[in-house]
């Protein structure tokens, strides 16, 4: 055994030792699309484990699905209209929407701080308004993305049926602006209220208290309001939840048929509606921005 | 050790003068000034004696009251991006998510510090070989021990190869065993890996094993300037000693030790 053995034919490991690195380093651009990606994925579960996949696809079909009957009623039966109004989708899909919302936005957000990953973030070259950005930007995009499949399978479903090409691509392109109404609003809230608590089933449990309650206390005091015959007072009522906010607001966007028990009054009612929601949406971007620059993250 | 610890010793890394960081009570660090080069500089000091807000100050992170700081060259109040793009931080605490693997959460941290996709994987799997973690970095954190979760919070300080690293007690809560394969790996860093070494800790036996210089802070002040080797010039602690505090601070409930620091006084004893 005096000379060492040849190297097998597979070849074998050397401890080369360490290397550096003198590849690029890329900007802001780079990490904040990186950040954006990776949220938006971990939203339905991709680069997860298979667990964490399971209620997002769940519920994705739970929108979808509904969608598909309508369309198969439509073409089976021969109808010459579509019989669902595409910016109505939404409002049908409000608890399907609420636990998306009230599970991703925690696993989105409250985890890094719960688990201070944060500071590993704040240590590296990506700035707190980026960080902000990007997850906004993921809870928006994955909500979006929810609202706009099924009615993307509604429009497609209506051509199919050969509805009028024009009205098809009119109402679709209305809902989309919808679905981005619907998703801003409830990134807004939902992200403000993952922020504030770092526990995440304290998220999920606020969230989906926060948005229900607040959804059937409205549509209710909507309802007695109009038993009183005050149809300008069930329509404002509805700026107090966030649903019938967005609703009110693509009522006035898009001249959407209403989903609730009051439209938002008047051309004057219309206007507060949408400057509300423009104001709610900057506000919690504003204290998203106020959260994590005043984190004293180390 | 002696002899690459002196050729590496060259450019200042950190610089301080004068550098003070005020809380609305404590003063965090007084007037601290002085001068780190490159190598393992071991930064000593007790619970609470400014270690953990030097790191910060030194990262952009915390505005200094008064005074200023360099690193690498870059002021740390106005280029905090551009120093964060070249140091690595290793915090105290814990700061890993549990349901992500090793694997996933470095390649992850190695993009957030501007590496493509594919240079994020090839170096994270250096990176983590180099730390010691072999099988079990496809696995989730949350089932690692804690030495497994200290090599994988030193990983992600490292995985973009930067010119200086922060590590902030990298021995917290580690074994014996543990805490000499960390110190060991701490060590290669700096002598092996060229890569500079700002590592704290509450111990200063365990650092005079592995540092080229040594700075020892106490209620924000510095106590011993760097630039002094162990086993040379002054020597500081009589051998392998693990004491953190002087004697008579010892064993002392953290709010008398506050209260104390507000009639500070010198300590012969500790310097000796």
């Amino acid at each position: 055994m005096s000379h060492p053995e040849p190297p097998p034919a597979g070849g074998i490991i050397h401890d080369i030792g360490y290397r550096g690195y003198a590849g690029p380093r890329l900007g802001r651009g780079y990490l904040l699309q990186s950040l954006y990606l990776q949220g938006f994925r971990s939203t339905f579960g991709l680069g997860r484990t298979a667990r964490t996949k399971v209620l997002p696809i769940l519920l994705l079909i739970a929108t979808v699905l509904p969608a598909v009957i309508i369309v198969a009623v439509e073409v089976y039966t021969k109808q010459d209209a579509q019989l669902l109004s595409y910016n109505r989708y939404a409002m049908f899909l409000i608890p399907v929407i609420g636990i998306f919302v009230a599970a991703q936005a925690p696993q989105l957000i409250s985890r890094d701080l719960r688990f201070r990953t944060v500071s590993l973030y704040f240590s590296r070259p990506l700035t707190r308004a980026d960080y902000v950005l990007a997850k906004f930007g993921a809870l928006a995009s994955a909500l979006f993305l929810l609202l706009s499949a099924p009615i993307l399978v509604l429009a497609v479903g209506g051509v199919l049926a050969k509805f009028p090409l024009w009205q098809q691509t009119k109402n679709f392109l209305a809902a989309e602006v919808g679905a981005l109404v619907f998703a801003l609003i409830l990134a807004g809230v939902s992200g403000v209220l993952a922020a504030a608590t770092t526990r995440r089933g304290m998220g999920v449990a606020v969230i989906i208290t926060v948005l229900s309650v607040s959804y059937t206390a409205a549509v209710a005091v909507q309802g007695i309001a109009q038993s009183y015959n005050n149809v300008t007072l069930a329509g404002y009522l509805g700026l107090f939840s966030p649903f019938t906010l967005a609703d009110g607001v693509q009522i006035a966007l898009v001249h959407a048929p209403t989903s609730t028990p009051a439209a938002p009054p008047g051309a004057g009612g219309k206007a507060i509606f949408v400057l509300v929601a423009v104001l709610l949406v900057a506000a919690c971007y504003g204290f998203l921005l106020r959260r994590y620059q005043r984190l004293n993250a180390s | 050790m002696s002899s690459a610890s002196v050729s590496v010793r060259g450019m200042a890394v950190i610089t301080t003068s004068g550098l003070t960081k005020r809380f609305s009570t404590v003063t965090a660090l007084d007037q601290l000034t002085m001068e780190i080069g490159t190598g393992v500089t071991g930064l000593i000091g007790s619970n609470g004696a400014g270690k953990s807000t030097l790191i910060r100050v030194l990262l952009g992170l915390l505005p200094a009251t008064l005074g200023s700081a360099q690193v690498l060259g870059l002021d740390s109040a106005s280029d905090g991006v551009r120093i964060r793009q070249q140091v690595g931080y290793m915090p105290e605490h814990d700061c890993l998510p549990p349901d992500v693997s090793a694997t996933e959460f470095v390649v992850h941290m190695a993009r957030m510090s501007g590496l493509p996709k594919t240079q994020a994987r090839e170096r994270t799997a250096d990176i983590l070989r180099h730390t010691g973690l072999y099988e079990e970095r496809y696995r989730p954190i949350g089932g690692y021990s804690t030495g497994m979760r200290q090599r994988v919070k030193l990983a992600q300080a490292l995985v973009h190869d930067p010119k200086l690293v922060l590590l902030d007690e990298p021995t917290n809560g580690l074994d014996p065993v543990g805490r000499d394969d960390m110190l060991a790996l701490v060590r290669r860093i700096g002598h092996d890996f060229g890569i500079s070494v700002l590592v704290t800790s509450h111990l200063l036996g365990e650092l005079e094993r592995i540092s080229d210089h040594v700075v020892i802070i106490d209620a924000g002040r510095l106590l011993l300037r760097p630039g002094t080797r162990p086993g040379r010039g002054p020597r500081i602690g009589a051998g392998p000693r693990t004491a953190t505090a002087p004697p008579h601070r010892r064993g002392l409930p953290r709010r008398h030790r506050r209260h104390r620091r507000h009639r500070r006084h010198r300590r012969p004893g500790w310097r000796s």
